[in-house]
């Protein structure tokens, strides 16, 4: 099967390039189980990955065109030649490596940490079924960044728009019936940028490999900024 | 140019539920401490856990610390630190509500307190009836647990290293550990960390069998380095099968399936367990599993076109228990089986799943080692926690949920004593230099010209013979043979070549200094098989196919000089309540 991946090290290229690759194929391979047999080709091909099934999400690339999570990632799907590049936006360190700084300096900024005031008690804070039900669908988030490194919002500005996975983060704090901090939330999140730079364009939808909905979690934030506002 | 070096009070290498929970207590104490890891810490493999983490809450079924010190003496085979288990059973529950107040998302039951499910291995009332003591976020407690204490972590402004490679401890000639030589991975940097006390918190060494539930990244680097500094290791020969990795593989398949009613089926149909354990059966402990799935295959029951692996069955659970309790399974199952759980059985073998065995340390996570022929001592400004560390709580064989339990329980422990430890301990020991520069020569190693084998080539060998020669059942004559292939390609590594040897992002060259760490890890495990002598717990030898306590019940120690064995005592006495004493191990 023929690959076609982004190569760049910056102590011997003066540019960036792309370079061709044969793999012979097995029934139930995995993207990232190609790009593994193209470094034993080629040891210097440098890509990030750990876990091979979809939780740490180390291994997100852009294939074709769509970002996704190598290692979840079937070739079988995939139209030859399979083009890998690293995530678009991102400033490459090598190969399909990039420098991530800034999507994880969003996420600090949202305080993405449970703020409880009450005295605790001795035993867990208790939390209805319902409740821990509003979670679903947003702690689930593996910090891959295949949604905010596909958002044209988070290309533009993306030290000013918090992009979509720290906003989902940022929803995540504020659906828990625990945090206490929903006001202070709020008003950190006000602003032209850090929210309303999304323009619903959906493309975080559709990339997401956990298959989260960071749109939606924006939207009810949105929800909860006029409600509050009024 | 000349080596950057920096100081603190504390460092921590690796960033999993252990590193990370020793190093919110040092941060929450304004320490200055330090967090090496050589990825982004979210992608430390405590992510991957799934099942839960066992705490005897009594939310859903009565429920004491007791019980669940005894089904984890029992678990062990007998072979378990009866004070450090109870230690750990006792210390279980206050930790997870500490984690739940951190924000972990645990699922909940109907009066808003932790779900808890049955895992393998429990019982109430010594022995009794299925307990229910696994504390859960669905199928993904790992990934809830890790997050959260990044999440805490970063609030507590704790200082990482993201995306550092830790090459080797520095000690002087009076035993203390100084920090650690690192190498930044993005520039190529060696950097020396200068601390006063230094967590091992690395993880295990899943990697060195070729089928295996664990990360790239699981490749037993702390184990190593502490091998190189003269620590021995504790009770290698312990590894962990899990039953139900996904044939052919490796991803996991949680405990909690058959937890929640899934049972696995031979080609017959048979619920095989029955006749291995009557009274647990699927929920026996994970050694009884893994070898009744073995044997099922070996003795041609096996399903599949080449009778290779078995059927672990949930369609009966119905939809709604699966999409809720069992969302990850759901999706893994459909990705790498091509099975929706929900209609069809998912084939299952076991896989390489954890490493009982480690650096010895006691309770409180200080790395302990034998002086001479008097009692061990403490090594001293070095700890260890988590799967690289033995206390020892799992013995011969950890039940499922006790290890989120291990990692956070006693990264909390070490972090606590670290905080005691630098009060008396103000100013850093001068730097040893032939240390450094011995350090730097690991580097340096790989700096060499010319032709040799690749890396790739060695490992997948080495991986080969690991998973051929130390796998779940072990003989005499296969196990040598192991063991000299392992000299053979240890022998070779001296002559594998890096053909890039570049500086940024070289992937290569931190793969290269894994291969050396699991080298060494991966024989300390070969050796100590091949020196017991005994069948228990996951040490499983059909030449020795009985526990003999009379001979064995004690802790081996390998040291990487010379390939030595040595052992000492199994700890029996707990700290409050009686001995549980050796028994039969029925389940």
């Amino acid at each position: 099967m023929k690959f076609r991946v982004f190569r760049y090290n910056p102590e011997t290229d003066n540019s960036p390039r792309m370079q061709d690759f044969d793999v012979e194929p097995f029934r139930g391979m995995m993207l990232r189980e190609a790009l593994m047999e193209i470094k034993k080709q080629d040891e210097s091909f440098a890509f990030r990955h750990s876990c091979g099934e979809g939780v740490c999400g180390s291994d997100g690339v852009n294939v074709n065109g769509g970002n996704k999570l190598a290692c979840i990632t079937p070739i079988s799907e995939l139209k030859e030649p399979v083009v890998v590049r690293p995530f678009p936006g991102r400033p490459v360190i090598r190969d399909l490596i990039v420098d991530m700084t800034q999507f994880y300096r969003q996420y600090k900024e949202i305080k993405p940490w449970l703020i409880h005031k009450d005295p605790l008690p001795d035993q867990e804070v208790l939390q209805s079924p319902t409740d821990r039900d509003k979670l679903d669908g947003l702690y689930e988030c593996i910090m891959c960044g295949c949604c905010s490194t596909s958002c044209p919002s988070f290309w533009w500005n993306p030290d000013k728009f918090l992009g979509p996975q720290a906003l989902l983060a940022a929803w995540r704090f504020l659906a828990d019936s625990r945090d206490q901090a929903t006001e202070e939330r709020l008003s950190e999140l006000d602003g032209h940028y850090k929210v309303y730079r999304c323009h619903t364009i959906m493309n975080c939808v559709e990339v997401c490999p956990k298959g989260l909905n960071p749109t939606k979690a924006i939207g009810h934030i949105r929800n909860l900024m006029l409600k509050n506002a009024i | 140019m000349a080596l950057v070096r920096r100081k603190f009070d504390a460092l921590i290498i690796g960033a999993g539920g252990a590193g990370l929970n020793a190093a919110l207590q040092l941060a929450n104490a304004d320490m200055q401490v330090a967090v090496v890891s050589k990825v982004f810490p979210t992608r430390s493999h405590t992510v991957a856990a799934q099942g839960g983490v066992n705490a005897a809450l009594a939310n859903v079924l009565p429920d004491n610390w007791h019980w669940h010190m005894f089904d984890t003496v029992k678990g062990s085979d007998y072979l378990g630190d009866q004070d450090a288990i109870e230690f750990m059973c006792q210390e279980a529950i206050p930790t997870v509500y500490e984690l739940e107040h951190d924000g972990v998302p645990f699922s909940r039951i109907d009066n808003g307190k932790i779900y808890q499910r049955a895992f393998g291995g429990q019982s109430q009332n010594f022995g009794g009836d299925q307990a229910a003591r696994t504390c859960a976020a669905a199928d993904r407690t790992g990934h809830a647990i890790l997050h959260t204490l990044y999440q805490q972590n970063v609030r507590a402004k704790t200082h990482f290293f993201d995306e550092f490679f830790a090459v080797d401890l520095l000690r002087d000639d009076d035993g203390y550990i100084l920090g650690a030589l690192v190498l930044e991975i993005e520039t190529g940097e060696p950097i020396l960390i200068e601390a006063k006390a230094t967590l091992l918190a690395t993880g295990g060494c899943g990697q060195v069998f070729r089928t295996t539930s664990n990360a790239h990244i699981n490749t037993g680097d702390g184990m190593a380095m502490a091998l190189r500094v003269g620590i021995p290791l504790q009770d290698m020969e312990f590894f962990q099968f899990h039953p139900t990795g996904i044939a052919g593989k490796g991803m996991l398949i949680t405990e909690g399936v058959r937890g929640e009613g899934g049972y696995l089926v031979n080609k017959n149909g048979e619920r095989f367990m029955e006749r291995y354990a009557p009274r647990a059966k699927d929920l026996a402990s994970r050694d009884v599993v893994s070898r009744a799935i073995v044997t099922e295959v070996r003795e041609g029951r096996g399903c599949g076109p080449n009778a290779d692996y078995v059927l672990l069955k949930l369609d009966h659970l119905g939809e709604e228990i699966i999409s809720k309790r069992l969302p990850g399974i759901r999706e893994s199952s459909k990705i790498f089986a091509g099975v929706d759980p929900i209609k069809e059985p998912i084939p299952v073998y076991p896989t390489a799943h954890y490493v009982m065995g480690g650096i010895p340390t006691d309770r409180w996570g200080r790395v302990v080692v034998p002086v001479g022929q008097g009692p061990e001592e403490v090594v001293p400004g070095l700890y260890a926690a988590g799967e690289c560390a033995c206390v020892s709580v799992h013995g011969a064989n950890r039940l499922g949920g006790n290890s989120l339990l291990d990692i956070l329980v006693f990264g909390r422990s070490a972090g606590k004593d670290i905080i005691q430890f630098l009060a008396d301990y103000r100013h850093h020991r001068p730097m040893k230099e032939v240390a450094l520069e011995q350090a730097m020569a690991r580097l340096t190693r790989w700096e060499q010209p010319g032709s040799g084998p690749s890396v790739a080539e060695l490992r997948a060998e080495f991986r080969k013979s690991m998973e051929d020669h130390a796998g779940v059942f072990r003989t005499e004559e296969f196990m040598q043979e192991g063991v000299e292939k392992l000299e053979e390609i240890r022998n070779r590594l001296s002559q594998v070549r890096l053909k890039d040897r570049s500086r940024v992002f070289n992937t290569a060259r931190i793969e290269a200094l894994e291969l050396e760490n699991m080298i060494d890890v991966g024989m300390s495990i070969a050796v100590s098989a091949l020196y017991r002598k005994e069948s228990r717990g996951a040490h499983s030898r059909p030449d020795y196919p009985k526990r003999d306590d009379a001979n064995w019940l004690k802790h081996s120690l390998y040291s990487r000089e010379g390939d030595r064995m040595d052992f000492k005592p199994v700890r029996i006495k707990p700290l409050t309540v009686p001995s549980f004493p050796p028994k039969d191990r029925v389940y």
